[in-house]
């Protein structure tokens, strides 16, 4: 009863829940969706056919079917961006929360690395980064985490900070609580909230950077099928066959914006200080 | 900002170089791939292996790590960033003939950013909850979800494809092909600090001098201009400032995308090459460019905000 009641009341949380979830099922089942049409292999014969018949969203170059490369593209994408998020935020919580609960040059050597981080453009360094450790998605993934961790870190930090020098926090450790006891029982559950909201909104502009790098040809590899991958590979028939640029990015959009407003309406739900 | 905390600032900018200059180093030492194989193939003759080593030795690349490091950022500090492997010619001279068309990019694209962002975000905080409101929400929430060089592609469809307006390749550098690449850049950007506006807006607007400036029946229009805009100016340049960020790595994205001839389309195609002097040098620069830009933006605050004058 209670939990019906939850889903009824946030209607907008509910509803990008379910498209997100609706998402995540394509990806897995992307066989059974496109009818398991092999997303790697194509007939040449049938190259840079337009949208419609046996292939709705038309094919590529090779004859390859650009409605499984997307859905597959989907796997990618979000397996992808899902790693990188929980790096950083398990990474960037942790750094944070050490800093802030042991203060002294714990604090100083983590959140001087975290500073030198922040006052460098992320995407930069990332690109940098990604290239020189060679294309491949695992060093994409490498590189945003390298660059993104900070915010996380600071954010726990500061949560922390609030609390540490609180009567109860004293009472705990004078009690005998242990020190990981003392992070895990009393800093993590007071910084999670925050963090989770944070990690939430961030699923969309990380699958929007991995995206880009893979299009700066610095993630994904041939054949690999990864929309910004199809993108960069769709740009030299711009002219002959726009649907190869069309669909892919449409693919990017839809997941980000399902994603930014699922994060959107967590945070209404999760934040007290909203109206 | 007091002299010491400018010297402070200094220091701190001085730290954050010396840390990002060793990452980059660290990064192409450990990268894989072969320079002086690289910097052959570029001439075509691939020599024996003796030759390759005789050449590392010189190069020496054969140094401990440390010792290539310091001769490296002692050659950095005379302003010599090495040569390209590439290209063969000096960093400098590269990263310079690339420099001018980039920020040109990014001031352009900043400006018209201004332009939309400004009149919108407060327009939106204005009629806060209105019809108007909620439909300039809703643009910058799609604006911010779309991937820039899908935008920049789409335009090009359209706009050079299509109706054959402008130039498909943008390597030219001048105006007509600086319009879609500024236009794709500007969009992104508009609907993120369209939102900052409106947030910092909204912010001055609960402030309880609008309600005594409105109870003395001064326009609207008016406590909106002379008050509200020049006390939510500081919030909004700090902002615009950190957005610089996102600028740079933007525009080497849209700048790969249309062929705009600036420096992140040449350290893409230097990645792609095992260019590393090419690529150390674009870190560095981008980092001394950003890092420089804040401190404008800090000290700015000296002449908006004569409170902060009165501080030292």
């Amino acid at each position: 009863m209670k939990k019906q009641n939850f889903f009824l009341k946030n209607k907008t949380f509910t509803f990008f829940s379910l498209l997100a979830i609706l998402i995540v099922l394509a990806a897995i089942f992307a066989p059974q969706v496109t009818g398991g049409v092999d997303p790697t292999e194509g007939n040449v014969l049938f190259g840079l056919q337009p949208p419609g018949g046996d292939h709705i969203f038309g094919t590529d170059k090779l004859g390859r079917d650009i409605f499984t490369r997307v859905i597959y593209g989907a796997r990618t994408s979000l397996s992808a961006t899902f790693t990188v998020v929980i790096i950083i935020f398990v990474v960037g919580t942790f750094l944070g929360i050490l800093a802030g609960y042991f203060g002294g040059w714990v604090d100083v050597v983590i959140m001087r690395i975290a500073d030198m981080m922040i006052a460098f453009p992320g995407l930069v360094l990332a690109i940098a980064v990604a290239g020189i450790l060679g294309a491949s998605v695992k060093n994409a993934i490498i590189a945003l985490s390298l660059v993104s961790w900070t915010k996380y870190a600071r954010l726990a930090r500061s949560l922390v900070l609030k609390i540490r020098d609180r009567d109860f926090v004293a009472a705990a450790i004078v009690t005998g609580s242990k020190t990981p006891y003392m992070l895990l029982r009393y800093m993590l559950p007071n910084t999670i909230t925050t963090l989770v909201i944070t990690a939430a909104t961030d699923i969309g502009s990380m699958m929007l950077e991995l995206s880009s790098l893979s299009f700066l040809g610095f993630g994904a590899k041939a054949p690999a099928p990864e929309w910004g991958l199809m993108l960069n590979e769709g740009r030299a028939y711009i002219q002959a066959a726009p649907w190869l640029m069309i669909y892919p990015g449409l693919a990017i959009f839809i997941v980000v914006v399902v994603f930014n407003m699922l994060g959107d309406s967590l945070r209404d739900i999760l934040d007290p200080r909203n109206e | 900002m007091s002299k010491k905390q400018l010297g402070l600032r200094l220091l701190q900018m001085l730290v954050v170089l010396i840390g990002i200059s060793f990452l980059t180093f660290l990064l192409t030492y450990m990268a894989p791939g072969d320079p002086v194989r690289t910097m052959y193939a570029a001439t075509g003759v691939i020599p024996s292996e003796e030759v390759l080593n005789e050449v590392r030795e010189q190069m020496g690349l054969n140094d401990p790590f440390f010792v290539q490091y310091g001769r490296w950022l002692t050659n950095c500090l005379h302003g010599d960033f090495g040569n390209s492997y590439a290209y063969g010619k000096p960093v400098v001279s590269l990263l310079l003939a690339r420099l001018w068309p980039t920020l040109k990019l990014a001031l352009f694209s900043m400006i018209l950013m201004l332009i939309v962002s400004i009149p919108l975000g407060m327009l939106s905080a204005v009629c806060k909850n209105g019809p108007i409101d909620y439909l300039v929400r809703c643009i910058t929430f799609f604006g911010v979800s779309l991937p820039n060089f899908w935008v920049g592609l789409m335009l090009m469809l359209v706009f050079c494809v299509r109706v054959n307006w402008l130039p498909v390749i943008s390597s030219a550098g001048d105006f007509k092909s600086m319009i879609l690449p500024s236009v794709t850049l500007a969009i992104a950007m508009s609907a993120k600090y369209t939102r900052q506006v409106r947030t910092a807006v909204l912010e001055e607007l609960n402030q309880d001098y609008v309600v005594g400036a409105t109870a003395r029946g001064i326009k609207r229009w008016k406590i909106l201009w002379t008050n509200v805009f020049p006390n939510s100016l500081l919030p909004l340049i700090t902002m615009l400032g950190l957005s610089i960020g996102s600028l740079l790595g933007g525009t080497s994205v849209v700048e790969v995308v249309f062929s705009y001839p600036g420096m992140g389309n040449l350290a893409v195609s230097a990645i792609t090459a095992y260019d590393y002097p090419l690529i150390q040098g674009y870190v560095l620069w981008v980092a001394v460019i950003y890092m420089v830009i804040n401190l404008i933006v800090d000290l700015s605050y000296i002449y908006i905000d004569p409170r902060m004058r009165l501080k030292r």
